[in-house]
């Protein structure tokens, strides 16, 4: 029987890898992220859990392990956060240029210096080239069900793709909210045994990740880029079979809430989308017609899904967890790369939260309202950093 | 293995629809590509100088050198004629010469 449990985001990454029958867990403890590998190490040494854990020296390792677990036909799973999760960028490329469906869970923290631990999202932006497929999560039980989707959409012939589901530091990982737990005969059904075609087997020896000379490199390139143009798809194909077995519907690409028909759209990610929804209702009782897409699936980049929603849209305020120096915020740069002769539409990137600043109900309403300001003034700045000490006066008020 | 079993997944591929997902093969990728094309420079063993003593064997980057019964051979199919085992020799029995006046 499926069970409700009061668990952190942490746990619910740990019961996610549990429910999904993991194999192999390598992984190097960084806070946030440590209790995800505590609790499965915990699982793991009572028996709960029937997984090889393999302890490592570093995150790079860690995801060493886990490509050659994935390679020898294992289904692998690691966890890590911002520094750790830097170390680990080279494996992060190998593990999607030989195609391996490791999963990962990333607790979205900051990057020093100023060194910090807080809630961001540019340790894991930072990884947006890497050929990972990146989910970001609303809620504990999202993590959970993310997990378990992740092994579903990557483990596809299709795709074969690694994918990180990632968390905001603290505001989810450790903040406790009831998650349901499945019955494991239920996800079992969902998510079949990892049995890939090519595998490591010494009765069978095959080469893995050899040489490319020119002539051949750009065409194994180009099957990774069509995969990632299947992905869209795939992943709505298994948000849709998700919620006809879980009865429970994780937010596929982009989660629409109270779109239809609206003038103006903010489009959050992560955490702070659920205090955004309840400033959105807020709004449209006074008489504004906003609505607010979540982007959950930052890669593959839902291009088509944004086309789409903002069709008759004046407005677009994006805010971004992160930013990226000599560009900007990293959502609101890619969804004007979707938009780009598509949609006549002003589109401005609030910079908030960085490095865990708190964005609260006040200020999340601010922004919302500055956004709604420009249908009659047009577009003062195509990027504004929000609650800056120097203008918190304005977003506190 | 012999070079016509490469690629035995895939037999002669056309082009990226041919291959598998990844770069897969069913021997190791030294068979596909020798790089020993990509040398400038040929490193000329002197047999009557060699002491088999090992040292460019053990100081070779590309495992190209083995010390037979004759003395130091190299494999020129993967030798890239970086000269390290010329600069090693204690014997100077390895000389560096022009590659192109040997193909
Ligand atoms: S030239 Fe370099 S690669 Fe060639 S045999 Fe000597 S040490 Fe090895
Ligand atoms: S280092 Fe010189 S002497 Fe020693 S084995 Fe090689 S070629 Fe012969």
């Amino acid at each position: 029987m499926s069970e409700m449990k009061i668990v952190s985001g942490n746990f619910a990454a740990a019961y996610g890898a549990k429910l999904s029958r993991v194999e192999v867990v390598a992984a190097y403890p960084i806070t946030p992220q440590t209790e995800v590998v505590e609790k499965i190490a915990e699982l793991v040494a009572e028996g709960e859990m029937d997984s090889e854990y393999i302890k490592v020296e570093s995150e790079h390792s860690a995801m060493a392990a886990c490509i050659a677990a994935s390679n020898a036909g294992a289904r692998a799973y690691t966890a890590s956060s911002a520094h750790g999760l830097a170390l680990m960028h080279e494996l992060l490329i190998w593990a999607s240029g030989a195609r391996l469906p490791v999963v990962m869970t990333n607790i979205n923290r900051a990057m020093g210096p100023p060194w910090s631990v807080w809630a961001d999202h540019h340790d894991t932006l930072a990884q947006k080239g890497t050929g990972q497929l990146q989910f970001f999560c609303e809620s504990n039980q999202e993590v959970l069900d993310s997990v378990i989707m992740a092994y579903k959409i990557c483990e596809d012939e299709d795709i074969m793709l690694p994918a990180m589901v990632v968390e905001d530091a603290f505001i989810l990982s450790h903040t406790k909210e009831p998650v349901e737990i499945y019955d494991q005969e239920l996800v079992d059904e969902f998510l079949p045994s990892y049995d890939p075609d090519y595998k490591l087997d010494v009765d069978q020896p095959l080469g893995f990740g050899s040489l490319g000379m020119p002539d051949w490199y750009m065409d194994f390139r180009y099957k990774i880029a069509e995969a990632f143009e299947k992905a869209p798809d795939k992943i709505m194909e298994v948000n849709k079979e998700f919620e006809e077995v879980f009865g429970r519907d994780p937010g596929g690409l982009i989660e629409e809430y109270k779109t239809d028909g609206v003038d103006v759209l903010i489009v959050t990610m992560g955490s702070i989308s659920s205090t955004s929804k309840d400033v959105i209702d807020e709004l449209r009782e006074e008489g504004h017609n906003v609505g607010l897409a979540r982007l959950r699936t930052f890669r593959p980049f839902p291009v088509e899904e944004f086309r789409k929603l903002t069709k008759g849209v004046n407005v677009v305020g994006v805010m971004d967890r992160s930013y990226t120096f000599g560009h900007g915020g990293d959502a609101a740069r890619e969804i004007k790369d979707a938009l780009y002769g598509h949609r006549d539409v002003i589109l401005k990137d609030y910079i908030v939260g960085l490095g865990g600043r708190d964005l609260t109900p006040k200020i999340l309403k601010n922004v919302m309202l500055d956004a709604i300001s420009l249908q009659d003034k047009g577009l003062d700045r195509e990027i504004e950093w929000v609650d800056l000490r120097i203008n918190q006066e304005r977003w506190r008020r | 293995m012999s070079e016509e079993e490469v690629f035995r997944i895939v037999i002669d591929p056309k082009d990226h629809r041919d291959l598998p997902r990844a770069v897969i093969t069913d021997c190791p990728s030294h068979l596909m590509t020798k790089t020993g094309s990509w040398r400038t420079l040929r490193p000329i063993v002197d047999l009557e100088e060699c002491i088999k003593c090992g040292i460019c064997w053990k100081f070779c980057p590309d495992v190209s050198i083995e010390v037979k019964e004759e003395g130091a051979v190299v494999d020129y199919d993967y030798c890239k004629g970086c000269g390290i085992c010329a600069k090693e020799c204690p014997v100077d029995a390895i000389e560096m010469k022009k590659e192109a006046d040997y193909v």
